[in-house]
């Protein structure tokens, strides 16, 4: 299966090069934080930094620049930083357009509680597979008449094929018990139908891992109330848009969440969905976490599994001490001082 | 509940109003017998015409729509709609709130007194648009493989259900109103919408308007709940927010919910659950439907009954405490006042 393949096993042996977007604001900075945690690490990892501003390419369509794209097509894994979406530069949103250069149908997003970071909600440990190529965000809407407007949500059996298979192989590969899919079909019977029934078909073929169903709004309900019931969530493009973002909301907000995408021909970009905060930019007060968590979340999927634990639990035994933390997570120190810790704790496992 | 048009007379003979009365599937049935057995136990001058709506033929649900046509106002527990049957089958639910042109889906989510839940002090009105958007209930498939489902946002309903928000928050003397949705996306549709609740918040200056994207809603929701008014949003971001408040004051079985048209008034619990795996075993927490009941008094003006009925069914939350998901039965708690 096509799916099997995006799981290939890095060797361990020779350094792995990894297409870099630092991004724009804040994403400079955090990149540094992350390379040289890596650094202290030993991971063996080789960066290559890319811009992936668009240009006009050959046939007035807005591309993103062929070093950045023959980059990621060489290396297969990018991290990225966040990219400011500018409001008249005229070219497409630069997310959309990466994700439709490199097919990134599957977001992965897995929401676990930091120790140390208080929220309202604890031991959550769910992970939210969004299909992101679909769905009611395929742009297409037309006004009928004068004051209708029909957007439409469309939904296809490959696709939907495509993020079933690969949630339960992600489910599999991460020791998952279950699957839930989340659907409106009892309302949009033919399209969530559609949906769902490419699950369970998909279902059928991995016998031990438990699979369930349940509605958009019971999912919301259920999980405002005990986060701790769910497992592995797949769903179409705007429950995931809004589900992911609800258990992002549940352990922290954007600033320690990690993400990944996952594309056609094994490219994977891993990410942090946070935005560039301009107005901390250049001040050494951003967190990096969100990016650092994505690059282990990426570590783990080239099978690097010990660098993976040791950086994560480096961060995560620096939050929970509560020390040296930035800002946003209630401390005053800089990004600086917070990677610096890191980079000892990495360094003291050994 | 005010509207544009002063609504007819609801059914009254004698003194007495008669409503109609769907029991639905699940925990509908028990809920609803939990309001009769009160009502008749406070002498409410209220009769029930019952509609018994089964999920096969569609004269049934014709039938309950003619029944609160000619009642005007109806209490009803959740149709199950068994996602299994054809496209063609559609939701009853959906078929009644569309066919009575319940345009406005309201729901009051406070923090009750006596019930532990995570955050508090939440006081959020949501008012959901209840007739389009994703729920048209319109899906084709143009090819084998390939299924469209549209999504039809309105000028005239969009500036109904802002219009109908707004006077709502101006009445409660509520001060801000936050329109939800994902404009940046669906910018047609979603755009549309916006821009109708900007036109209508125009007049409206005493009250502040601002406008969220979804995602970003339900992110707030779980961290600072505190921090909405009213929000008024289209017919699935309604769904999702709903469902996040209800669960953020203790859950579904706290919370009523009520769909108003220009002549009809339904009423239900707010999440409008089935409850099939707790039907039928005395667990079902009464207090949604209970306080929908209530919901419906003060709609046919018996206000004394309403507040009576109200303070009973809050009092018995706080003062004996039953505690949510505890063993004890539904019953007793109902005729504790």
């Amino acid at each position: 299966m096509a799916a099997l393949a995006l799981f290939k096993v890095f060797g361990s042996g020779g350094m792995q090069t990894v297409t870099l977007i630092p991004g724009d604001g804040i994403g400079p900075e955090i990149s540094t934080a992350v390379m040289k945690i890596f650094e202290a690490a030993k991971a063996p990892i080789q960066w290559e930094e890319k811009n992936v501003t668009a240009i006009k390419g050959p046939g007035g369509k807005w591309i993103i620049p062929p070093e950045a794209k023959e980059s990621m097509d060489k290396n297969k894994i990018g991290l990225k930083g966040p990219l400011k979406t500018p409001i008249a530069a005229g070219h497409p949103s630069m997310n959309l357009l990466l994700r439709k250069t490199f097919d990134l149908y599957a977001n992965v997003r897995p929401c676990m509680s930091i120790e140390g970071y208080k929220t309202p909600y604890t031991d959550v440990d769910l992970v939210t597979i969004r299909e992101n190529t679909e769905g009611e965000y395929s742009g297409i809407e037309h006004t009928i008449v004068d004051g209708v407007v029909q957007s439409i949500k469309l939904i296809t059996e490959d696709a939907s094929r495509k993020i079933a298979e690969y949630a339960f192989e992600y489910a599999k590969n991460n020791q998952r018990a279950s699957v839930t899919a989340v659907h409106k079909a009892n309302i949009m019977r033919m399209s969530d139908g559609l949906f769902l029934r490419k699950c369970r078909q998909v279902a059928e073929n991995y016998r031990d891992i438990k699979f369930t169903e349940m509605y958009l709004d019971t999912v919301c309900l259920n999980m405002v109330q005990d986060p701790t019931q769910f497992d592995v969530l797949v769903m179409p493009n705007l429950y995931g848009d809004i589900l992911s973002d609800l258990c992002a909301g549940l352990i922290g907000g954007l600033g320690v969440t990690p993400s990944g995408n996952i594309g056609a021909n094994n490219v994977a970009i891993f990410e942090s969905v946070h935005g560039t905060a301009p107005d901390i930019a250049g001040l050494d007060l951003a967190n990096p976490t969100a990016l650092l968590l994505s690059a282990v979340m990426m570590l783990r999927h080239m099978g690097m599994h010990d660098y993976s634990k040791k950086i994560e639990t480096a961060c995560f035994n620096t939050i929970r001490d509560k020390k040296v933390l930035t800002g946003d997570l209630g401390g005053k120190s800089k990004c600086s001082e917070f990677t610096a810790e890191i980079c000892q704790r990495v360094r003291d496992m050994d | 509940m005010a509207t544009v048009k002063p609504l007819p007379p609801p059914a009254k003979y004698g003194g007495r109003h008669t409503v109609t009365l769907i029991p639905g599937d699940g925990i509908g049935p028990e809920l609803l017998n939990h309001v009769r057995e009160l009502f008749r136990f406070s002498c409410v001058p209220v009769d029930f015409e019952v509609v018994n709506v089964c999920s096969s033929t569609e004269d049934d649900i014709n039938n309950a729509i003619t029944a609160i046509r000619r009642n005007g106002v109806a209490l009803k527990g959740n149709i199950e709609t068994l996602h299994t049957l054809p496209a063609s089958h559609k939701s009853r639910n959906n078929l009644l709130r569309t066919s009575l042109d319940l345009y406005a889906n309201v729901m009051h989510c406070k923090s009750l007194p006596g019930v532990q839940t995570r955050h508090n002090n939440i006081d959020i009105m949501i008012i959901r648009e209840n007739t389009e958007g994703e729920y048209s209930s319109l899906e084709h498939e143009s090819v084998t493989g390939v299924v469209e489902c549209l999504k039809i946002i309105t000028r005239t309903n969009s500036l109904r259900i802002a219009e109908y928000a707004f006077k709502l928050a101006r009445e409660k003397g509520r001060k801000r109103v936050t329109a939800v949705h994902k404009a940046n996306i669906m910018k047609l549709g979603d755009g549309l919408f916006l821009q109708c609740c900007r036109e209508v918040a125009a007049g409206y200056p005493d009250i502040a308007f601002d406008a969220m994207i979804v995602d970003n809603t339900t992110m707030q929701l779980v961290s600072k709940p505190q921090q909405f008014d009213v929000m008024v949003m289209p017919n699935l971001y309604g769904n999702v927010v709903s469902n996040v408040c209800a669960g953020l004051v203790g859950g579904p079985g706290l919370v009523p919910g009520a769909n108003y048209g220009h002549d009809y008034a339904v009423f239900e619990t707010a999440t409008r659950n089935t409850g099939k795996s707790i039907a039928d075993r005395n667990i079902a927490n009464p207090t949604a439907m209970l306080l929908a009941s209530c919901m419906m008094l003060d709609h046919l003006k018996l206000y004394d009954y309403a507040t009576m009925i109200r303070n009973a069914v809050l009092t018995t939350m706080n003062e004996t405490r039953v505690r949510l998901n505890s063993p004890r039965r539904c019953s007793p708690h109902t005729f504790h006042n």
